[in-house]
């Protein structure tokens, strides 16, 4: 399984949301809120557009420690806080830097950006290593 | 006006949550999800699981059915118009996998009102039908213009 030391960084996960993937994102959590797929009542409440879930932004965070750290049981905690907005169809980056490992858990600081700005900050993550 | 911060310690009836192989495959999938312990029961198998592994943000889908009710309680009577999701906690333990039920538990931990804004905070308790805990989880909504 892939080393993690305090200061090091996990590699970073790229990707770019297609058009839809809100709309399939939204029938596999079951959150229809129409702002992440309805273009027009995203306008109405003053939305640039659709928005993309904060949630599935929290899984792309999720899978670039679960990548990094060799299993989805490795990722024992995950704690975020959302801030401004996701758009479809944008380059989304997590990155992150283990900040200590201590006994068999490292802790990683991890955020999400999106156009520059960050739309998942202050993320925590704890993942098993031993 | 102020929140109304009656329900805090409130909880919620238990919703007991099937695992099927195509939602964990349909969820793994829409998140993007490339590891064939996900998708691949043969891969998942030979990993030492049961059947595939749900990612652990599958969490989500697991938590919404006992989640809904909370939230739309209209004891709290949150404004939707202005609620954007803060916040967000998993803790997890052993994995889930497909053919599992899980058993979740909402209460109301935390209402309160921060430079104008209110801050509503659930936690839900998921547990496999060995009574293990598989998920802990936090969920902050927060309110423009209480």
């Amino acid at each position: 399984m892939p080393q993690l030391k305090a200061g090091e960084t996990i590699p970073e996960l790229r990707v770019t949301p297609d058009r839809y993937v809100t709309h399939r994102y939204a029938g596999a959590s079951g959150d229809f809120n129409p702002i992440h797929i309805d273009e027009d009542f995203a306008k109405q409440v003053g939305l640039p557009g659709r928005i993309l879930h904060g949630l599935w932004t929290m899984a792309q965070v999720a899978r670039a420690q679960t990548d990094a750290a060799g299993g989805p049981e490795r990722l024992r905690r995950l704690s975020v806080q959302f801030r401004g907005m996701g758009f479809p169809e944008q380059e989304l980056t997590v990155t992150g830097t283990v900040r200590e490992v201590a006994g068999e858990v490292a802790v990683v600081d991890t955020v999400a950006e999106q156009n520059g700005q960050q739309i998942i900050r202050n993320a925590e993550a704890e993942l098993a290593v031993g | 006006m102020p929140v109304r911060t009656e329900a805090v310690g409130k909880t919620y009836p238990p919703a007991v949550y099937a695992v099927g192989r195509e939602k964990v495959k349909e969820f793994a999938a829409a998140v993007g999800e490339t590891n064939p312990v996900h998708l691949d029961p043969e891969a998942a198998r030979a990993a030492g699981y049961a059947d595939v592994v749900a990612p652990p943000m599958f969490a989500v889908v697991y938590s919404a059915p006992v989640m809904a009710p909370a939230i739309f309680d209209p004891e709290i009577a949150i404004n939707f118009a202005t609620m954007v999701h803060g916040g967000q906690q998993f803790v997890w333990g052993p994995p889930v996998v497909a053919g599992d039920e899980i058993t979740t538990t909402a209460s109301v931990k935390e209402i309160y009102e921060k430079d104008g804004k209110g801050f509503y905070v659930f936690e839900t308790v998921s547990a496999n039908q060995r009574s293990e805990t598989v998920c802990t989880a936090t969920w902050t909504n927060i309110v423009r213009g209480v």
